[in-house]
């Protein structure tokens, strides 16, 4: 007690200050539109899929989203023989620390764990994905606004184009892509849709169902409250 | 004599079935008086049967592996994500547990709550009270140890932190450490210990004292939202004239508070399973990193008020380390529940008759457990560490100056009977 208050006494009246603010776009909802998250599987495959595995997601997953598994066959098995199998990648582990410094991380869960205080998991990826700029002082070249000094290169560079950052704090785009930045926006978006269903692929039936659960309780509780009163009538 | 009434008299002449449930159910008289608080006890129950169902299923698909598979993952933290994917209806039953685990401590916490609001912690009921904060501690006990299991960061490192706690202790600590962990850091020692006692001992033992809580419950009768003793006015056959059957008065009426209950748990395990991030940290969904300290460690809401007063111990004094006062503090504050049926001197049991000193000392009390509870979240600041402080000196100044308070305090006069 004595040792609490003379710390009471000595502690400097600092007011509440918060940490370091991380402001993130708002990721666009894709998740119920098939044809957007198939076009995120689609780039997340081609793009993401030589590094990064999704070691729990399964191909023949993708039937969630609309795709027939002669589709996924067809189109997206390029890491795997068969339909069932995971997203996993031929890159060793130990080879990729090599390389890259860090292993890649697995991505299937990766929409879940960067959720925050300052917005979801999927504004993260969001504004991570298009928040590349140049930065001749990393070895990759390239800085990122949300992951400072990030140990990946801007995969997506040839469709993005070049940001610099500009004196303001402010990205702007040196060299053009293939894309327009409002296609690019969407792709990403796309992308980060598909990133933010593998991460809980059961999310959509999961609302429903709780729809259909809540209104059984519902139900429920109309007849149970009703045998309460019946029984409790003589009571008071 | 039909059939049945056959069977039942062959049982009873060889198991007490009927005076069983005569002893608990059709002849136990609760008082008529039970309020919205009264819900939590059932309600509890009701968790703790859900925690070992859907715990029983998990156990058959979880794998308590450290070490990493083909993919660079924890084989732990995979087989979670397996239960997610893979196993049929595996998500629900894991989000019901993980939900369950804070559900748990709510309707805890709230229970609590109504026996301090109400004294049902005085004589003669202080042993139900003990009981009851062994079940807390031991509660406290299964959700850590549970925490580890899925083996993300949050896990492990508020594993670490935990149990570094135990290092302070002079002489034996570093000991200890090693002697919980199994190993000089958090590994594949001490998540399959974890996993024993969380899935076999501590469940046993929590069982256990939750059948002693009823006991002695029903040993000695439930208290009232009034305070006073239903036993002292009873009818020609000895039934307490403000008495009604458990059953079926309180069944029917606790089934509609398990239906409420259900409702509002449903909205997370359907809506809202990470619960914020305070029923499931964001955290957690990076497999655990030996190699990467997180920067702001922040165990799951139920521990925070501890944490903060934890935390709140920042200065060395009478050569002790500031850390282990930490830890003594910590320790006390949950501890000091079992002396509460002595500190309290009141003539009255019920926060009804009690005065304005009572009264406006559990307002303080839990306006600073709420306060560490938050501050037990975030990142210390110079300024949170002095609220948080305070609040410790709040917290336990409520109990130490109880019996002072207490008797001081101007109560009004208990009513003969219970009122409504």
């Amino acid at each position: 007690m004595k040792k609490l208050l003379l710390a009471l006494l000595c502690a400097p009246l600092v007011a509440f200050a918060a940490g370091a603010e991380l402001h993130l776009d708002k990721a666009p909802d894709r998740s119920r539109d098939f044809p957007a998250l198939q076009n995120g599987a689609k780039i997340f495959i081609n793009y993401c899929l030589n590094c990064h595995s999704a070691s729990y997601f399964r191909y023949n997953r993708l039937t969630d989203i609309g795709l027939t598994e002669q589709q996924i066959k067809d189109n997206l098995l390029f890491a795997a023989d068969k339909v069932g199998e995971t997203m996993t990648i031929a890159m060793r582990r130990a080879d990729a620390k090599l390389w890259f410094g860090a292993a890649p991380p697995d991505l299937t869960v990766i929409a879940r764990a960067r959720a925050s205080e300052f917005g979801s998991g999927a504004d993260w990826l969001y504004t991570y994905l298009r928040g590349f700029y140049r930065d001749d002082a990393r070895p990759t070249g390239w800085n990122n606004t949300v992951f400072a000094n990030v140990g990946m290169p801007h995969v997506l560079w040839e469709l993005q184009g070049e940001q610099e950052m500009g004196p303001d704090h402010k990205l702007v785009l040196a060299k053009p892509g293939t894309l327009k930045p409002e296609e690019y926006d969407a792709m990403v978006a796309d992308l980060v849709g598909f990133l933010n269903y593998m991460g809980e692929p059961m999310a959509t039936f999961r609302k429903e169902l709780g729809v259909i659960v809540l209104i059984f309780l519902a139900v429920l509780f109309v007849f149970s409250y009703a045998l309460k009163r019946e029984y409790w009538k003589d009571i008071h | 004599m039909n059939a049945l009434q056959k069977l039942l008299g062959w049982v009873d002449d060889r198991f007490p079935l009927t005076a069983t449930y005569k002893a608990h159910l059709s002849e136990y008289y609760a008082p008529k008086n039970f309020n919205f608080w009264y819900f939590f006890g059932s309600l509890a129950l009701l968790v703790l049967v859900l925690q070992i169902v859907t715990g029983i299923f998990l156990v058959m698909h979880y794998k308590p592996d450290a070490s990493l598979n083909a993919a660079g993952v924890p084989v732990a933290f995979a087989s979670v994500e397996y239960i997610m994917r893979d196993v049929e209806w595996g998500w629900l039953i894991r989000y019901l547990h993980s939900t369950g685990a804070s559900a748990f401590f709510v309707v805890v916490y709230l229970h609590m709550f109504r026996g301090m609001i109400y004294g049902s912690y005085r004589k003669p009921r202080e042993l139900i009270w003990i009981f009851g904060v062994i079940i807390y501690l031991a509660l406290m006990a299964e959700a850590f140890m549970g925490y580890l299991l899925p083996w993300g960061q949050m896990s492990y490192w508020g594993a670490q932190v935990i149990v570094n706690l135990f290092t302070a202790i002079p002489f034996i600590g570093p000991e200890l450490g090693v002697w919980i962990r199994g190993d000089y850091v958090i590994g594949d020692a001490t998540l399959n210990r974890f996993f024993s006692l969380h899935v076999i001992a501590v469940p046993l033992v929590l069982v256990g004292l939750v059948a002693a809580h009823i006991m002695a419950l029903h040993e000695v009768g439930s208290n009232n939202p009034d305070g006073v003793e239903i036993k002292k006015k009873k009818d020609a056959n000895g039934v307490p004239l403000d008495g009604i059957p458990f059953h079926p008065y309180y069944t029917v009426k606790d089934i509609v508070g398990v239906v409420v209950f259900l409702m509002a748990f449903s909205v997370v395990v359907f809506f809202m399973p990470e619960g914020g991030g305070y029923f499931l940290e964001f955290n957690n969904f990076f497999p655990a990193d030996p190699m990467v300290t997180p920067p702001h460690i922040a165990p799951v809401w139920y521990f925070t008020p501890f944490y903060s007063i934890l935390r709140a111990n920042t200065v060395n004094f009478f050569w002790i380390d500031a850390k282990l006062w930490g830890v003594i503090f910590m320790g006390l504050g949950v501890m000091v529940f079992f002396f509460l049926p002595w500190l309290d001197r009141s003539p009255v049991k019920s926060i009804r008759y009690r005065g304005p000193l009572y009264k406006g000392a559990l307002a303080i009390f839990i306006v600073s457990f709420f306060i560490l509870g938050y501050l037990g979240m975030l990142a210390p600041t110079p300024g949170r560490t002095l609220v948080s402080q305070i609040c410790t000196i709040i917290y336990f100044a409520f109990f130490a100056l109880m019996p002072i308070y207490t008797s001081l305090d101007r109560c009004k006069a208990e009513p003969e009977r219970v009122t409504g």
